[in-house]
């Protein structure tokens, strides 16, 4: 299996790398990560992950000027279906617009925007940051065998926005903050966490082998 | 729900840990990647790095360790020390930071808290904030930050900066009373939540535990989002463990995944 881990100098990539390989591991399959731009390993990877720590906008502007880049991951993603996450910011980046210090246009590939977490109770903290359980909205293999609800297993965030869907057909699990917080969004073969998968531990490599296994 | 965090601190000088931690089965008790992955397995919800490297020139060794944490642990790590300009940001974040603490940058010129928050997001920067109070009994209280250990007073109120700071985009305050670093007596519960009622971003109470209800009181009466220690954990007197269930038992959301049989 060849993962390519989509690499535009947008933060960190050692432990997402790590991380899918351990997850390969657990699969029992054999399979490399790349770490990259390049859109020759693009077209030919069976899975893509698109990683993302920072500002939306500055996250945008980088997947931007790597040329090539956006036509290789539309092609390969939305044109031959190949199974692809997105993390944190590079879930987000799925999204219409982000709104985060002014408007930036997305991808486009799940419609819905990324705004600014504003939790019910003004006692609660924003950035929503650290472990927090998942609730699931609707069924998904890439949480198969994962622990659920308040006594589950718990995923690491770290984030002042979040992508709302349009409709809830897109959303496959929430974490509770003060309301509703997209934890999980999905559309065809993409799938995207706002939790960070390569540091939470049991439930992350988990979840990074479902995706490995996932078959859509 | 979320949880509250326990984050033990590592002091890292020239590449290698300086108070080495009393774990049993640790290889090498100044190699701070070890010492990373052995609260890891420990069930530490974050580790901190603090470098006190006092030369700036041997910053590479501090990149390689966080760049071997990032590769050997799956737990978020914040680094903090010798942050002097966005570019210091970078280089930690690129290694694999998920959080990277300024601390006299930023009393130096606020301006570095919000041009990091634009390029990286809120949610990387941590300021560290090393207070000690300043006024007399009787008074109202009155805290003022200090640099260089605590030994440069500068006349910063640090409630003020606090909810200056917060503004300018940090999203997350290391709060450190500089009275009880050291003690044991316990976090400074009054500046605690002095500083988390004054700001709408996480604080982490730091400074001063020595027993596990300390830990207890830092969140429920200082009003943290998180503890941070380093004596207790690294000698061995609690471990993450036991502060965990403890917090838990007292009535605090705490996350004990795989903590089953641990000690």
């Amino acid at each position: 299996m060849k993962i390519a881990l989509i690499d535009y100098g947008a933060g960190n990539l050692h432990s997402a790398a790590k991380a899918l390989m351990r997850a390969l591991d657990e699969t029992g399959q054999r399979g490399e990560v790349f770490m990259g731009a390049d859109p020759d390993v693009i077209a030919t990877a069976d899975r893509i992950v698109l990683p993302g720590d920072g500002a939306f906008r500055d996250c945008r502007e980088n997947l931007a000027i790597v040329s090539g880049l956006e036509a290789a991951l539309d092609h390969a993603v939305r044109g031959k279906g190949r199974p692809f996450l997105g993390i944190c910011v590079g879930m987000q980046l799925l999204a219409t617009r982000g709104l985060e210090r002014g408007i930036t246009a997305g991808l486009g590939w799940i419609p819905g925007d990324v705004v600014r977490l504003a939790p019910a109770d003004p006692a609660l903290k924003v950035p929503h940051m650290g472990w927090n359980t998942l609730a699931m909205t609707s069924g998904h293999p890439v949480l198969d065998g994962i622990s659920l609800g308040p006594q589950g297993l718990h995923a690491y965030f770290l984030h002042s926005y979040h992508l709302i869907p349009e409709g809830t057909g897109n959303l496959i699990a929430t974490a509770e903050y003060g309301g509703p917080v997209s934890a999980i969004v999905g559309r065809d073969t993409v799938i995207g966490t706002q939790f960070h998968p390569e540091k939470s531990q049991v439930l992350g490599v988990k979840l990074l082998a479902n995706f490995l296994k996932w078959a859509p | 729900m979320l949880k509250k965090r326990v984050i033990p601190c590592l002091d890292v000088k020239n590449g290698r840990v300086v108070k080495g931690i009393n774990f049993v089965d640790l290889a090498d008790v100044g190699d701070p990647v070890e010492s990373a992955k052995a609260y890891d397995a420990a069930g530490a919800d974050e580790l901190c790095f603090l470098d006190i490297t006092a030369s700036h020139e041997n910053r590479g060794t501090l990149l390689d360790v966080v760049r071997r944490t990032a590769e050997n642990c799956f737990m978020p790590v914040t680094v903090g020390g010798g942050v002097r300009d966005v570019e210091d940001v970078r280089a930690l974040m690129l290694a694999g930071a998920d959080k990277v603490s300024i601390n006299t940058a930023a009393v130096r010129d606020r301006s570095i808290v919000g041009r990091a928050a634009e390029k990286f997001g809120a949610q990387a920067i941590v300021v560290a904030i090393d207070a000690k109070k300043v006024s007399g009994d009787g008074e109202s209280p009155r805290w003022e930050i200090f640099t260089h250990g605590g030994r440069n007073p500068t006349g910063i109120d640090a409630i003020a900066f606090a909810r200056e700071v917060a503004d300018l985009g940090a999203g997350e305050i290391l709060l450190t009373s500089m009275d009880r670093d050291g003690t044991k007596a316990g976090f400074d519960l009054a500046l605690t939540r002095a500083v988390s009622d004054a700001v709408t971003v996480p604080v982490v109470a730091s400074g001063g535990v020595g027993t596990l209800d300390h830990l207890v009181e830092g969140i429920r009466e200082g009003g943290a989002s998180a503890v941070l220690a380093a004596s207790i954990f690294h000698y061995g007197t609690f471990s993450i463990a036991e502060a965990k269930r403890h917090m838990a038992q007292a009535g605090l959301p705490m996350r004990l995944d795989g903590l089953e049989g641990i000690r």
